[in-house]
């Protein structure tokens, strides 16, 4: 399994446009990623490609999330998605 | 033929097809279980294809829209096939619910939830609850309860609509609303009125109209028939005709009988004065020249003021353009030209008056006014703000005169130069009236302070009496001026270029009181031109006489809307 932490850059959050882009990057991947606050337990953890339950997440600006997969040969995508996390979406 | 009388809510009569609003889809019933010959892969399957056409058709209608409408839609989209609902609810046909009752239940989950987060996320439980019901309407391969979706133009009809039903409506789409239920507050009747559409509500049983049938519409008195008659269709072509003339100005100001009333625009730099020209406005009665000193600190240069003005003029070729001279002071302070400290500035060193306080920078701009003049097509005329005595009224034609400007002119807006206008008139070529602060000096109420906004009102009778004596000063002069020439001189022209002349209803009256042309923002042409051109010039003095005479600003307004039986015609 590897990991990578991201800070949430959008003003608003991971809500609204910011998490519809990144879901749909997410289920683009073809691989499974969850995504979870870096303070919360493992297995609270959510599928990285549903609005949904990113919205459930409710996760603020300035907030950290760590993402996760069981893929090992899956750093750059995970770094992609990292990447979206960091850029401002509403800027 | 079949006939509905409902309640006509927003007037309006068209003649269209009629489309159904699907019925609201019926909740699969709680306990629904798989069919006992499908086997859960096979329900999955069906329900993960039926989202994905969901998926499809949203995105489909988001490439048809534009801007927010369409993140909307796209956001939708992606909700329809999201991996969270899609999980729950094959889940739940895993443990042998019906896929309609699984999505169901999936969806109402989702929803709740997001709901239960409040704010934003509550309101994206709309969303969840839609992609819910239009997959159901998908596996059951009905309708989706929505409005239809076709090519031409259509009358829907509803058994009544909700706000989030007309969320979505395309006034290019739906030319009529007719719901069997509702009332005249409910919210088809708010948004047809929103929108403009005709609209009858509490018409009983038109869902029993067959799809696609021919139907007249008049929102006004709340007729719903088939087969429309010959009768039916001409209603339909005045009711155009007149539609056309409060979307449009044809740039012809005229009244009932013919009379002559130019409809000109209120401009602030050469973009309002392409605006107006592509309003049809027949000119510029109110060119404010403000806009090419405010900000500054000092004085434009002669190069600049001649580029500002002259971008204004070339927007109205071979037409008149009234140019008001700089109007600083009071609300429109200007750091070289006005004194901040004066404890009354509304009565202070304003407008013309600025000249005797800072000499010259009126006589630049005359000469930048009339250099533009020089290089443009336009018809210039100048005028002076807050001129209050026939001397200043001549100091300004001597100006205008040495700067080579031919048509000088005064604005009368101190009730002094408008009890006086017969001597103003000796020495200027025509007046604009600029009601606004006429009202304010006739009422003694500052304009800017909403406690006194009952009294500045330009349907105060004092007003109209003012404008009225301007009027009657003009006439007077031309007849001493007759008398000494011994030959037969017209009236000097009397414009109004203040807010009551954007007001229909008030430019009839000033149409009567002999006011000559009419200059608002380019907004307010369609409608005053419709009016005017509802009543004659004998009709427009008779009303004009009345407002005058009445006791109050509200019953003047009253007595004169009541002769103007063609406003409730108008929807105005």
């Amino acid at each position: 399994m590897i990991e990578r932490t991201a800070t949430i850059a959008s003003s608003v959050g991971l809500h609204a446009r910011p998490a519809s882009i990144f879901a749909e990057a997410a289920g683009e991947l073809g691989i499974e990623v969850t995504i979870a606050r870096a303070t919360d337990p493992v297995d609270e953890a959510v599928d990285a490609d549903s609005m949904l339950a990113l919205m459930s997440l409710g996760v603020e600006h300035g907030e950290l999330v760590v993402l996760r997969t069981e893929d090992d040969t899956a750093a750059e995508a995970l770094e992609t998605l990292a990447r979206i996390l960091e850029t401002d979406h509403d800027a | 033929m079949q006939n509905f009388v409902g309640v006509g809510v927003s007037r309006g009569r068209v003649i269209g097809p009629v489309r159904h609003m699907p019925a609201a889809l019926a909740e699969p019933p709680p306990g629904e279980k798989l069919a006992s010959s499908k086997a859960p892969e096979t329900a999955a399957a069906a329900l993960k294809e039926a989202a994905a056409a969901v998926k499809a058709q949203l995105l489909a209608r988001a490439g048809r829209v534009e801007g927010t409408g369409r993140e909307v839609l796209e956001a939708t989209a992606l909700m329809a096939t999201d991996p969270m609902l899609i999980k729950a609810a094959v889940k739940l046909i895993n443990a042998g619910t019906s896929a309609e009752r699984a999505i169901w239940e999936a969806g109402e989950s989702g929803a709740a939830m997001l709901m239960g987060l409040g704010g934003y996320m509550a309101e994206r439980a709309h969303d969840v609850q839609d992609v819910k019901s239009r997959i159901v309407a998908q596996l059951r391969g009905v309708p989706a309860p929505e409005i239809p979706d076709a090519d031409a133009p259509f009358i829907l009809v509803a058994e009544d609509l909700a706000p989030a039903d007309t969320a979505t409506l395309d006034p290019n789409k739906v030319v009529a609303l007719v719901t069997a239920g509702g009332g005249p507050q409910s919210h088809t009747a708010i948004i047809a009125r929103a929108l403009g559409l005709p609209a009858v509500v509490a018409a009983d049983g038109v869902g029993a109209l067959d799809d696609g049938a021919l139907v007249f519409v008049d929102g006004a008195t709340g007729v719903v028939s088939t087969e429309p008659d010959d009768a039916e269709r001409a209603a339909v072509a005045v009711w155009q005709e007149q539609a056309s003339l409060l979307s449009v100005f044809d740039g012809d100001g005229r009244l009932a009988d013919g009379t002559v009333m130019p409809l000109l625009a209120n401009v602030g730099g050469a973009a309002d004065a392409q605006e107006a020209a592509a309003a049809n406005a027949q000119g510029v009665g109110l060119l404010r020249t403000e806009f090419c000193f405010l900000g500054n600190d000092t004085e434009p240069s002669h190069a600049d003021q001649v580029a500002a003005y002259k971008g204004v003029f070339d927007a109205f070729p071979g037409q008149k353009v009234v140019v008001r001279t700089l109007d600083a002071g009071a609300d429109k302070p200007l750091p070289f030209l006005t004194d901040t400290s004066e404890a009354n500035p509304a009565l202070g060193v304003r407008g013309y008056r600025t000249d005797t306080s800072t000499p010259g920078v009126l006589a630049r701009q005359l000469a930048a006014i009339a250099d533009a003049a020089a290089q443009s097509d336009a018809a210039v005329w100048v005028m002076a703000p807050m001129i209050s005595t026939a001397a200043e009224a001549s100091d300004f034609a001597a100006l205008c005169t040495e700067a080579g400007l031919r048509i000088p002119g005064v604005m009368v807006e101190v009730p002094s130069a408008a009890l006086t206008s017969r001597h103003l008139f000796d020495h200027v070529e025509f007046a604009s009236l600029g009601t606004n602060d006429l009202t304010q000096y006739a009422m003694a109420a500052d304009r800017q302070l909403g406690a006194l906004a009952a009294l500045n009102d330009p349907w105060q009778p004092a007003v109209l009496a003012l404008i009225q004596a301007t009027v009657a000063g003009a006439a007077s002069q031309a007849r001493h001026s007759s008398a000494q020439a011994l030959e037969d001189t017209a009236p000097k022209p009397v414009g109004v270029c203040g807010e009551s002349a954007a007001d229909p209803v008030l430019a009839v009256v000033l149409a009567g009181l002999g006011v000559t042309s009419l200059s608002m923002t380019p907004r307010a042409l369609p409608a005053v031109s419709a009016v005017l051109r509802t009543v004659t010039l004998p009709q427009a003095r008779a009303l004009a006489l009345r407002a005058v005479d009445a006791p109050s600003a509200a019953e003047a307004r009253e007595l004169v809307r009541a002769g103007l039986p063609a406003l409730a015609e108008l929807g105005l």
